[in-house]
């Protein structure tokens, strides 16, 4: 039976079961995992000119790995009003978010680093508004909504007015610098 | 004797002859496929009911864990998480995975027995549904286990299971869930129902048609009218939480709402779904221990009847607080109000039919007295809740948890374990210890009235339900207390019951009718054989054993070498025709295990059901391939 | 035990919850007569079979025969549920329309929002100018009748309080309504009824009912801007508080701290209690909720910010000059 169905789907169900416990794990106390968000001193978060770039920490790749971390920073995403340059990650006087083109890097390090800093022409520094906790969990959803995460964790939809395709069906693109984009 | 294929049954090949050539034709392979092939009805409705009551004794631990948390204000035995898990699981498991299924299982068992036929009309496709059940309750558990089970509660009420606040895969293994068991239960009604219709033994018109068959009748088409409403719901969600359909969503015309109709649509009928065979075995048990027939037979039919069809026109009335229009609801409080007189006809049939009688106090007639003392406690308290003022204050508190377990437990499980009791010798030839069973009835009787009656109070000082703890000093410490108790001495008594069915294994040996009873399971040997009757029993009355003690009368003709049953015309039950019965096949296994896999994927992607249905075809065309044309074929019998 | 609480529906304390109070006492009665009749004949039944005088058995081949007085008595116990059960039906109609009948002429009405996990409150005005915004406590003055228009900004929720009136549901996408007209004074608690998720439990509201004069009070003093901090600590507090994480999702009225996430604070030390009524207002309890409320209301939207012990007392400081 098993030969009939096809390997890939078989393998993901079983992945899917078996890591369900990173995926559904709550951490409502937020204690550490990648807590403090790269400090503002520091330039490696930034990899100019294809610099070889350091492994990713664990800990930071556990919240885009959790669809809590992932629900709570599309809350945010809203409840900070990202949503006002942003838009639903479509763009408009802030970035696009939904392409794979990232001027400061598009690794969930790096993001939370520029949500932390901000970065030139109006994106605000969050550090001291809000937590590292949350900045992450902000940085794990906008990595989703490029398709950089698993699709198992992701909401399909959020219960708003219906502006972008579903999340779960959002294609993964290429990471990029912007520039190298043009 | 005939020659040739054409063996049949008759006065010339009877006894032990014929006994020997049918175990041979209806007999399946041995060993672990055989196994799997089954499809006797006995050993199908047997695995249907050792599974639902091991999920019974899961959600019952888990029950008693909740009883431990809510035992003192402000506990931290569990944390909210686990305790939002644990009353989901309980009441999903219960609802789903026992309930129902268990209700089922019995009537698996039973209704050939006592329509007097040899097996299941479409016996590979209630073969089929176990196992669907099965995978659905392992798939439950096993997510659970692996901490993603559901958590928004057996209503799993949108937006908070839906894609934005149903986070993780917990509502998706919910919304599975339920499509498995459906999928079995529809199955189950399908196959029952064709039985009961068709498959009657000569004579056993409508009008004498065992109360318990009469149940079955009705919940099994109440199963196939209201599940498919869940069915849609719960697909309706996936598509929701899977590929951002808007079926739910408020700010795109959708309406949570929408979710609720469609649910208690299903939801209410169910709760008749489970009390309604419980309504036949009370009419069985009674009727045998009070040793009389059944007092207004025609009423308990009708109460029957009408119950099914009015349980439809009730869903609402769990809703009243969702802000509807108010004239509305004054209907849906007259037709909740109306459902008790059905309820109450019957009430009054039992009793009638006791006072005549010439009861005997074993322990499935305790049972039954017991079922009185305590469903209509929560029959009444559900005509309170039917009213728009008061379900308004009572409403999603402890009052409902007491009033549903007053119904469920009291007016399904008590009479579940009397049968459980009574039919306990024909499953396995023996008899249950008298003594255990009034042990363990007692405890759980008075555990019960202690475990449930305070939740009327706690629920009138204001506890909602589903919290996982409660503030000291609201006068809520002593009925929690209380109802601690007695679960546990509700949960030891099961564990006494259990006990008491597995050593009575080995206990009296019980003889073919030791109730002496007058229903035709009685009239083959306990346990039955594979083939459940060497020659299919007439019927000339209500109750059949009773009236013809010496010498039951049968039909002849059936084929020997082949498995083949008696067709009866739907209303008077003349002989009709006669018709092949399916034989064992590994197939049923194999398409289930297939349509298991469908559903356990497209929990984590649509294509699952592409792809899926590939392998599920393959399974469905083995399972009914073309078989060679019969070499001979006859007429009606005369 | 004692019905008396500040939270039970046999309370009686306005229109509604007087009303259900009568109605169950009628309910309670024809149900409890009810009961005894059909345990009384089941008894008796019992009783009588026990004996001998009745040769009904299946081995005298009678047990298919009844008696006459069992079909009349069938006949009456129909005619007796049907009568009982019109009535009650009719009893619940009528109390159904007097409940409804409040919502004639309200002169008072408030908009609650329900959010995960608490009540976010607003008394709308004419003048919005004088409009007051609240959380998790509703004040009322007695013998007012008030429309509370409910809605839900993310789930279901249900707001109930059990003294005054039944439940209604906080739907989102849906505008519903309830209305209340109190009749006692005294403090109630309310408790959200509907499943809403990891911290249901923790979703109660503060209801006080008080006269006129008192209300009239209270709504000067919520109407007023926050009171500006004295001592350096309240000042320490307050500068940490509109310049950090506070101020991202909680409002102050006369800061610059206009977050809309969490519960407006301008007010918050005159209430009850701190986290939807989670924990009774007082220092203790503050410190504790204001270091780690996801100690004390687990998975709950405020986190955890990890305050220098500095920060924790200036922070609380602050927070209790906001009477």
């Amino acid at each position: 039976m098993s030969s009939l169905f096809p390997n890939k789907l078989a393998g993901i169900a079983l992945v899917a079961l078996l890591s369900g416990c990173h995926r559904d794990q709550q951490q409502p106390r937020g204690q550490p995992l990648g807590e403090t968000v790269p400090e503002a001193a520091n330039p490696d978060t930034i990899f100019p000119g294809g610099a070889p770039q350091p492994p990713l920490d664990p800990r930071a790749a556990h919240y885009e790995r959790n669809a809590y971390a992932i629900a709570q920073g599309q809350q945010l995403f809203t409840w900070m009003n990202c949503v006002g340059c942003h838009s639903h990650g479509g763009g408009g006087m802030g970035p696009a978010l939904m392409d794979g083109k990232w001027r400061y890097g598009g690794r969930i390090d790096q993001i939370a680093a520029s949500i932390a800093q901000g970065r030139p022409n109006g994106m605000p520094a969050w550090r001291g508004k809000l937590t590292s906790q949350q900045i992450w969990q902000l940085a794990a959803y906008v990595r989703s909504l490029s398709g950089q995460v698993r699709k198992d964790a992701v909401g399909a939809r959020a219960d708003t007015m219906s502006n972008t395709p579903p999340q779960t069906e959002t294609i993964r693109k290429p990471v990029q610098p912007a520039d190298s984009a043009q | 004797m005939s020659t040739g294929t054409l063996l049949r049954d008759g006065p010339d090949l009877t006894g032990p002859k014929l006994e020997s050539a049918l175990n041979f034709t209806w007999s399946r392979p041995r060993g672990l496929i055989g196994w799997l092939s089954s499809v006797d009805h006995k050993e199908i409705g047997a695995r249907y009911i050792v599974t639902a009551l091991i999920f019974l004794a899961l959600a019952g631990a888990m029950a008693l864990h909740m009883r431990l948390q809510l035992m003192l204000p402000g506990n931290r035995v569990m944390s909210a998480e686990l305790y939002n898990t644990s009353f989901t699981m309980h009441g999903t498991t219960m609802m789903f995975l026992f309930a129902v299924p268990v209700m089922q299982g019995v009537q698996i068992y039973l209704t050939p027995l006592m329509v007097g036929t040899r097996n299941m009309a479409f016996p590979r496709l209630t073969a089929f549904s176990y196992y669907v059940y099965l995978g659905g309750g392992l798939f439950l558990w096993t997510c659970h286990f692996l901490g993603f089970g559901p958590d928004d509660g057996w209503f799993n009420y949108v937006p908070l299971s839906g894609p934005q606040y149903g986070i993780g895969k917990h509502s998706d293994v919910w919304a599975q869930t339920v499509t498995f068991t459906e999928v079995a239960a529809l199955a189950v009604a399908v196959a029952l129902t064709t039985t009961v219709l068709k498959q009657r033994a000569p004579g056993m018109t409508l009008a004498r048609m065992p109360l318990f068959v009469w149940a079955t009748l009705v919940t099994s088409l109440m199963v196939i009218f209201s599940m498919p409403a869940v069915e849609l719901d719960s697909m309706l969600l996936l598509s929701d939480r899977l590929v951002g359909t808007q079926f739910f969503n408020p700010a795109e015309h959708g309406d949570p709402l929408l979710w609720q109709h469609l649910f208690w649509f299903f939801g209410h009928p169910e709760v008749y779904i489970i009390f309604l065979p419980a309504t036949g075995f009370i009419s069985e048990i009674v009727t045998t221990f009070s040793r009389r027939s059944m007092f207004a037979y025609p009423i308990v039919v009708l109460a029957l009847v009408a119950t099914g069809i009015l349980a439809f026109g009730l869903w609402v009335h769990h809703m009243f607080a969702t802000g509807l229009p108010r004239v509305g609801y004054s209907f849906y409080t007259a037709a909740s109000i109306a459902v008790s007189i059905p309820t109450g006809l019957q009430i009054f049939c039992w009793i009638a039919t006791i006072w005549q009688g010439r009861p005997r106090f074993e322990v499935p007639f305790l049972y039954i007295i017991a079922f009185l003392f305590t469903f209509v406690i929560g029959g009444l308290s559900g005509v309170i809740i039917a009213a728009v003022p008061l379900d308004l204050q009572l409403h999603d508190t402890y009052f409902i948890v007491a009033h549903f377990h007053y119904v469920l437990i009291g007016g399904a499980v008590f009479p579940l374990l009397g049968a459980i009791t009574y039919w306990y010798p024909k499953l396995t030839g023996r008899m249950m210890s008298p003594v255990l069973g009034k042990i363990s009835f007692w405890m759980i009787f008075l555990g019960f009235q202690l475990a449930f009656f305070p939740m009327h109070i706690s629920g009138i000082l204001g506890m909602p339900r589903r919290v996982y703890t409660y503030p000291a000093g609201m006068g809520l410490e002593l009925p929690n207390m209380l109802s601690t108790i007695g679960a546990f001495a509700v949960g030891m008594a099961v564990l006494l019951f259990v006990l008491n069915l597995i050593i009575s294994f080995g206990g009296e040996e019980a003889g073919d009718n030791p109730w002496d009873a007058a229903s035709l399971e009685w009239a083959t040997s306990s346990p039955p054989p594979g083939y459940n009757f060497a020659h299919v029993p007439a019927v000339e009355s209500r109750t059949p054993l009773w009236d013809n003690r010496d010498h039951l009368p049968v039909v002849y003709g059936l084929k020997v070498e082949e498995r083949e049953l008696l067709l009866t015309t739907l209303v008077s039950a003349a002989s009709e025709t006669r018709e092949p019965s399916a034989t064992p096949s590994i197939w049923p296994f194999i398409s289930a295990l297939a349509l298991g896999v469908v559903f356990v994927c497209s929990v984590f992607s649509p294509w699952a059901i592409l792809f899926g249905v590939v392998p599920l075809a393959i399974a469905l065309i083995a399972w009914f391939w073309p078989k060679k044309p019969e070499p001979s074929e006859e007429a009606v019998i005369a | 035990m004692s019905f008396s609480g500040f939270q039970t529906m046999l309370g009686g304390d306005a229109l509604e919850s007087s009303n259900f109070l009568t109605l169950f006492t009628v309910f309670m009665v024809v149900c409890t007569v009810m009961y005894l009749l059909v345990v009384g004949a089941l008894l008796i039944g019992l009783w009588r079979s026990r004996s001998d005088r009745e040769p009904l058995t299946v081995e005298s081949g009678r047990h298919h025969e009844t008696a006459p007085a069992f079909r009349t008595a069938l006949i009456g116990w129909t005619a007796l549920t049907f009568i009982g059960l019109t009535a009650l039906t009719i009893a619940s109609f009528f109390t159904d329309r007097s409940n409804a009948s409040v919502a004639e002429n309200p002169r008072l009405t408030l908009k609650i929002t329900g959010k995960q996990w608490w009540w976010d409150v607003e008394y709308t005005t004419q003048d919005a100018s004088r409009t007051i915004r609240t959380a998790n406590e509703i004040h009322l003055p007695v013998g007012v009748p008030v429309e509370v228009s409910l809605q839900a900004s993310d789930v279901i929720h249900s707001l109930w309080i059990p003294n005054l009136a039944g439940k209604q549901d906080l739907i989102p996408g849906r505008v519903t309504d309830i209305q209340l007209l109190p009749r006692k004074i005294g403090t109630y608690r309310g408790q959200c009824a509907e499943f809403c998720g990891i911290q249901h439990t923790h979703m109660a509201l503060d209801v006080t009912v008080e006269s006129k004069a008192d209300f009239e009070k209270w709504v000067a003093a919520q109407q007023r801007v926050a009171f500006a901090p004295t001592t350096p600590l309240q000042l320490a507090g307050y500068r940490y508080f509109t310049t950090r994480e506070c101020s991202a999702c909680h409002n102050v009225t006369g800061t610059p701290a206009s977050g809309t996430v969490g519960p407006d604070l301008t007010h918050f030390a005159s209430r009850r209690s701190i986290g939807a009524g989670t924990l009774p207002m007082n220092t203790g309890n503050l410190y504790g909720w204001v270091a780690d409320p996801q100690s004390q209301k687990p998975g709950n939207h405020m986190p955890t910010i990890g305050l220098e012990p500095n920060d924790l007392h200036a922070v609380v400081a602050y927070l209790e000059t906001l009477k």
